[in-house]
């Protein structure tokens, strides 16, 4: 229960084409993110899958069926949304149990499902207050406890951390992450945010301008970027990039080097520049560096690298660690 | 400044408003109260004299009395039901995305820019009329015979009128709230399998019951005091038919000239009015908190 497959799906809203076609196989009890910039797509995606728009072309299927018409409710999915969307007027109770009351589930039952919810979710306490008297996080789970007590066969998650605070934030990616294990149901996670698509995912797909950049695991995508969209996109700081005189000695239009991926040296090394901001954090130093030859880029140096504001650094790719790309932005 | 000072500042400043406010309440009541305990009529003002309780007892066993409350009370309920379900229905209809929205929204709106006496009148002579007005038209197209609205259903027809005029009012409450509704809940109601009908009623109605009592409680003030549409229409009859306590009052007051009576049906009216809005807080009140 839980695969997902779209066939050359497209999505235009009057002449604006949001979508121009998208093929993907979600299986079994992944953990599949869509992430990219805002504006790529992956919400209307996300919408598209759960049945909330129409698709203008192409075809969804879910285990093998074909529900490309069918309405939201009929493809057994549940979602989370990026507001919560729980229903202000009922106790936490009535909303989670709200889809199994819609399903004519008899009473006893409805009750033991949502006991066992609010037991996985840590509710049990807040049953009978209204969502309106509850914090960002417990809100956040009374939705998740209304997705799964439906037993869908996959779950969808629309940015659904965007709304709470950083510390909070962390706290919830690993509780959903420990959910997904414990549930082992499909479920598609709509982020803006690499480190929550790196962090959670089995399976992550880039999206820009609503095509796929690329699908893989996030360590694959880490290792090896489609192209140079994608090499930007997932690591953080973001991967520099070189061009010119550098970049063609090793054949490529430009070479993208990740911070993370630089010996560093006052003394000598391939590349000399000039240090702008130094960010000492004791575990790591970032370095914001002017290069001699034109860039700006970003170093990461293991520990404590004691240069400062002016001072002079060399800096070496390490081996196997460029990445080179043609005049297309494509890896070679 | 410390804060017993800013409030008794505070207070100091708002006096004068409070206290003005009082005085504009208090002194008309008053002399109501003062009137309604004097034998005064107009036709002879120099010879008043203490009455006692008699203007009361005089208003209470008028055969029209109880008839007048009566009738009060089912143009309240009666207007409230139809501008409240008619408001419902409308504002769901105009939510929804269609061609000329704006001028279908003002379209709406405009009967509560018409006056309570012309539209009383209009709907007399060009709707109601039982020789030339559109109903009868449209009952002599299906061959029936014209309704005399005012003389059949004299109630009903000053009901229909006063609901007219309110609609506008409870459908532009009523649209706003439902605007006001998170788009996300609905779909997430729609996921959860959630009919068309169940939606509304499990989410858009709760949504919306703050403005629905909002609308029962404004124009509940409103239609306790009716009184131009019958004036011009029915003149509270036939019979007493379509008289309530407010046309009750103008009678005693303008048609027989007695002030002490008029003076003692406006505390029953207020007495009425107030027993009303007990009620009506019991019932709708808890969801202003």
């Amino acid at each position: 229960m839980g695969s997902i497959t779209l066939k050359s799906v497209r999505k235009a809203f009057g002449e604006v084409e949001v979508i121009p076609g998208v093929d993907l196989e979600i299986n079994e009890g992944e953990f599949v993110v869509f992430v990219g910039p805002s504006g790529c797509g992956k919400s209307t995606l996300l919408r598209l899958i759960a049945g909330l728009e129409d698709v203008t072309d192409g075809q969804i299927m879910i285990d093998g069926k074909n529900v490309t018409d069918a309405s939201p409710a009929k493809r057994g999915l549940a979602m989370v949304f990026q507001s919560y969307a729980l229903y202000p007027h009922m106790s936490v109770r009535k909303n989670i149990a709200f889809p199994l009351k819609m399903a004519k589930m008899p009473e006893a039952e409805r009750e033991k499902r949502v006991q066992h919810a609010a037991g996985i979710l840590n509710l049990t306490d807040y049953l009978d207050r209204r969502p309106g008297q509850l914090s960002g996080g417990q809100r956040q789970r009374v939705a998740i406890g209304r997705a799964i007590v439906r037993e869908p066969s996959a779950f969808l998650f629309d940015e659904p951390l965007s709304n709470l605070d950083a510390a909070l934030r962390v706290n919830m990616r690993v509780e959903i992450s420990e959910l997904h294990k414990k549930l082992a149901t499909t479920m598609i996670y709509v982020t803006h945010d690499q480190v929550e698509a790196m962090t959670m995912a089995d399976k992550i797909v880039v999206l820009r301008a609503g095509r796929i950049e690329q699908v893989g695991s996030p360590l694959e995508l880490y290792r090896s970027p489609a192209n140079r969209f994608v090499g930007g996109f997932i690591g953080s700081p973001n991967m520099n990039f070189i061009e010119g005189e550098v970049a063609a000695k090793m054949g490529a239009h430009a070479i993208g080097v990740r911070p993370e991926h630089f010996h560093m040296s006052t003394s000598d090394g391939l590349l000399g520049g000039t240090v702008g901001v130094a960010e000492h954090l004791g575990s790591d130093t970032f370095l914001h560096i002017d290069l001699d030859n034109g860039p700006h880029i970003i170093a990461r140096a293991e520990g404590e690298f004691p240069v400062h504001h002016g001072d002079r650094v060399y800096l070496t790719p390490q081996e196997g660690r460029v990445y080179r790309f043609d005049q297309n932005g494509l890896a070679i | 400044m410390a804060t017993r000072q800013t409030q008794s500042l505070a207070r100091l400043m708002r006096a004068p408003a409070i206290i003005l406010l009082l005085i504009w309440m208090l002194v008309p009541l008053g002399m109501t109260l003062y009137y309604s305990f004097l034998n005064y009529n107009l036709l002879s003002p120099g010879t008043t004299s203490w009455a006692g309780w008699f203007n009361y007892q005089y208003f209470y066993t008028d055969p029209a009395f109880f008839q007048s409350i009566w009738n009060t009370l089912v143009l309240v309920l009666g207007v409230l039901l139809i501008t409240v379900c008619g408001g419902i229905a409308i504002a769901l209809l105009i939510d929804k995305p269609i061609f000329g929205q704006g001028i279908v929204r003002i379209l709406v709106i405009s009967p509560f820019f018409v006056m309570p006496p012309v539209a009383a009148l209009i709907w007399k002579n060009m709707i109601m009329h039982p020789s030339y007005g559109v109903f009868a038209d449209i009952a002599k197209f299906f061959g029936a015979t014209p309704v005399d609205w005012f003389a059949q259903y004299p109630l009903l027809s000053i009901i229909l009128i006063v609901a007219w005029q309110w609609l506008p009012f409870a459908t532009l409450i009523l649209l706003t709230a439902l605007q006001s509704l998170d788009g996300e809940q609905v779909e997430a109601a729609e996921m959860d399998g959630a009919s068309a009908f169940a939606r509304f009623t499990h989410l858009t109605l709760p949504h919306m019951s703050r403005a629905i009592t909002v609308v029962i409680l404004i124009q509940t003030i409103f239609l306790l005091g009716v009184y131009a549409e019958i004036l011009v229409t029915t003149n509270g009859g036939p019979g007493y038919a379509s008289t309530n306590l407010t046309y009750l009052i103008y009678r005693a007051a303008r048609l027989n000239f007695d002030i002490g009576g008029a003076a003692a049906g406006g505390i029953i009216a207020v007495i009425l009015a107030n027993i009303v809005a007990i009620f009506l807080m019991r019932a709708v009140g808890k969801n202003l908190d």
